[in-house]
């Protein structure tokens, strides 16, 4: 088993994301992470999908991805070749005794408070999954209340952007 | 969004390519919106653009949300509509009268348990990659998600077991909705297509604009294979010492059989036709080996075994077919061609993939091939004509005073037919029986449930190619089991005049549990007896001569060995209402050859505790 991100660019339409997620439930896949937005084109949306599969079974699932009729083009993008991205938003234990080491570690990580109470600080933080882990072990030993992550985001490296969509959508 | 989506219009190439293929509504030039379009309600909508798709026949069942659209159905002089007894007839039908005719079959049911009883055949379709479009009412836009009367969220429930599915929100959007359905179901790998409409968008009036524009950007399925792989597996088929050609239903589907033909007699390899392509390649040519599988034929199953080259013609390696996968084909090179990808080194790995339809990557094989003298396979058929003296499919007749031998009556059924006829079968021991012992010539002459095994297929699959094909005789072949779980569309036929045939082989028992039971059960029956027999303490029940003529129907009976020529010689001349036969059948019989379920193909039985001897092994 190994971790793999796929990209899925989809028409914006009713049913399409239950419709990808029912391909990987189908077949017993764990999704570990997912994210849905909008994209440059109006009436495109970027589905990424991150996914712990064989890669036998990868391919299957990708093929039968492709067949939906909603689904335009599908890249996996390989760690190396691409830029991940998690958001994470995290509300750990601040009192006056701890709170500056609990400010230190978070400005290490580039990470921005964005609520703050007398017994907490909430942190808002962007990464890869491993820099994300890192800043919650730091933060583990002061007492985490409470956290919410999104699902991670790609985009691969270089000039080339992930199809030229003429074929799909023509110009506004 | 500031300008329209544009539809990709369907290739010339693709068109062409494909010719025999279900026939794909021709969008025309778009047409401007400004212009002023009649204004139809969506019922009128639905009816209207049923006419422009020249659809002649739907299937169904009215009921509360789908009212609307019954209608203006009233009114229609080219759209056909038969009414069924029940909503899992009508998806059956649709699908006989698309496999019958190359056409998309329709369907319609209402909300809630009208379209939930259309899940079985549409999951049926979906396996067997069969046209089929079914329009269902859906409860009011405004009551959706409430759980309303008789609501249900059927575009949910099909999502995994249709090609594509649509919950039509504006009314105005119809014409371009049903076109793609059709589209969809009709084109790459066929399969259906389900069609939600809420009842008060069928009772608003919106604008009605033909021909519409098709938007599926992302639907293109690839037809053209592509030239270099075409090469490679021509020149493979070639150097190849023990090919064996393994013809799916994608050749049928593809109207390829022409192309089969040629590329088969260009190179001499031996064909193989799976339960699906039965009739794809004649069943009188030489070089014709018979069925693979579970229940295939010795040579047929023996030549996959021993095969240097397979070349998978639109089929997909279903476990019914290799036995257990990993000692399947152990010397194959494999040349796969489908015109899905998704199916391309499932289930085994492909040496040269070919994404394309069969016919014309099968023309485009026959083209690149270059023979090089069928000296080379004589080896190879020496080996298999010898299993074909030693193992040709048989069974074991009637004795004296014995019950009637169920393949003796379905071998007779066959011998007395029209060579025009088309056979429909319902699922289990008569299925294979009427696979093994009738001979196919032409294809799309064997209509079954492949893939889904869908007890009940063969009445209104039947009904449905019969009225596709009005001048064929068409005989549904069932099982006593299967009959009495869709047998009510007799009424259907007898109403409507679709005069169809059925031969019900009566063993009195869910004959292929029983066989299994026997074989692997230790002969415990645990309720598969169903007591069609007569015997001392229990009357037939049902009578299927009763039931018969209670729908409607002439009903036979056939007791006896003797009176099986005559009775089908009569039950042949009745052209002017359904008929069923009563073939009373002994219990006990088997299906053989047979490759247990999980086992290698290497272990097939020929009969009972016997297994065939292969020439590199010497006796057992």
């Amino acid at each position: 088993m190994s971790t793999h991100t796929l990209s899925v660019l989809v028409e914006n339409k009713p049913g399409v994301l239950a419709r990808v997620a029912a391909l990987f439930s189908r077949r017993g896949f764990n999704i570990d992470s997912l994210a849905v937005g909008e994209t440059e084109h109006p009436g495109v949306s970027r589905i990424t999908i991150v996914v712990d599969v064989e890669p036998g079974s990868l391919e299957q699932v990708t093929k039968q991805l492709n067949k939906l009729i909603h689904v335009l083009k599908i890249v996996e993008l390989e760690a190396g070749a691409s830029v991940q991205r998690e958001l994470l938003l995290v509300k750990v234990r601040a009192e006056a005794a701890t709170r500056g080491q609990v400010v230190a570690a978070a400005n290490l990580f580039k990470a921005r408070s964005v609520d703050v109470t007398p017994d907490t600080v909430t942190f808002e933080v962007t990464g890869s999954s491993d820099k994300i882990e890192s800043f919650l072990e730091v933060l583990e030993p002061f007492g985490i209340k409470e956290l919410v992550q999104s699902g991670t985001v790609a985009l691969g490296r270089g000039a080339k952007s992930m199809a030229s969509l003429s074929r799909y959508v023509s110009p506004s | 969004m500031s300008t329209p989506v544009k539809a990709p219009k369907p290739g010339p190439q693709a068109v062409k390519a494909q010719p025999a293929r279900p026939k794909a509504p021709k969008p025309g030039p778009p047409h401007s919106t400004q212009a002023a379009a009649p204004v139809l309600t969506g019922a009128q909508a639905v009816v209207r653009t049923l006419e422009e798709l020249e659809v002649e026949a739907v299937f169904g069942i009215p009921g509360g949300a789908i009212l609307p659209a019954y209608d203006p159905l009233l009114d229609s002089e080219k759209v056909r509509h038969v009414l069924v007894r029940h909503e899992q007839g009508a998806g059956h039908a649709a699908a006989g009268y698309a496999l019958a005719t190359g056409k998309v079959g329709v369907c319609m049911a209402t909300s809630g348990p009208g379209a939930t009883n259309l899940v079985t055949p549409l999951a049926d379709a979906h396996m067997d990659s069969v046209p089929i479009v079914a329009i269902t009412g859906q409860v009011a836009s405004t009551a959706i998600g409430t759980d309303a009367f008789q609501e249900a969220d059927i575009v949910g429930i099909t999502m995994p077991i249709t090609k594509h599915s649509y919950l039509v929100t504006d009314g105005a959007d119809i014409p371009r909705v049903l076109t793609e359905a059709f589209h969809v179901a009709a084109t790459g790998r066929p399969g259906p297509v389900l069609v939600d409409i809420p009842k008060d968008i069928l009772s608003k009036p919106a604008p009605f604009v033909w021909p519409p524009r098709m938007d599926l950007p992302g639907y293109k399925p690839t037809t053209q294979p592509h030239g270099k792989q075409i090469r490679e597996a021509a020149a493979l088929i070639a150097e190849s010492k023990r090919p064996v050609l393994y013809v799916g239903g994608g050749v049928i589907k593809a109207g390829a059989h022409a192309e089969l033909l040629e590329l088969a007699e260009l190179t001499g390899a031996p064909v193989i036709t799976t339960l699906m392509a039965r009739g794809a390649f004649p069943d009188s040519h030489a070089q014709h080996l018979g069925m693979p599988g579970m229940h295939g034929s010795v040579p047929a199953v023996h030549s996959l075994q021993k095969a240097d080259l397979i070349v998978a013609l639109g089929a997909r390696f279903d476990d019914r077919v290799t036995g257990k996968l990993d000692t399947f084909a152990p010397e194959a090179k494999i040349v796969h061609v489908d015109i899905d990808p998704a199916e391309i080194g499932k289930n085994r790995e492909a040496d040269v993939p070919i994404v394309g339809d069969c016919k014309a990557a099968l023309a485009a094989m026959a083209e690149a091939y270059t023979d090089p003298g069928q000296d080379r396979l004589k080896a190879w058929w020496d080996t298999l004509n010898d299993l074909r003296e030693r193992y040709p499919l048989g069974y074991e007749p009637h004795g004296e005073g014995e019950m009637t031998a169920p393949q003796y009556v379905i071998e007779r059924l066959g011998a007395l037919a029209d060579p025009d006829t088309i056979w429909t079968t319902g699922v289990g021991q008569h299925q294979m029986w009427a696979s093994q012992f009738i001979a196919y010539e032409q294809p799309a002459t064997f209509l079954n449930s492949g893939g889904l095994g869908t007890m009940g297929f063969a009445v209104p699959a039947a009904m449905g190619a019969k009225l596709g094909q009005m001048d064929r005789p068409v005989w549904a072949i069932d099982g006593d089991g299967c009959f009495q779980m869709t047998n009510q569309e007799l009424a259907t036929c007898a109403i409507e005049g679709i005069p169809i045939k059925v031969a019900v082989i009566n063993n009195g028992n869910l004959g292929m549990v029983r066989q299994w039971q026997t074989l692997f059960y230790d002969q415990r029956y645990s309720n598969t007896d169903l007591s069609t027999h007569h015997s001392e303490d229990s009357p037939r029940v049902p009578d299927f001569v009763k039931l018969a003529e209670a729908l409607g129907c002439v009903g036979l009976r056939c007791d006896h060995p003797d009176e099986v020529d005559e009775v089908i010689k009569q039950a042949n001349a009745i052209n002017d209402r359904p008929v069923v036969v009563d073939f009373t059948v002994g219990p006990d019989a088997m299906v053989w050859p047979m490759v247990p379920a999980g086992v290698s193909n290497d272990e097939i039985l020929y009969a009972r505790d016997m297994r065939p001897t292969f020439e590199h092994e010497g006796a057992v």
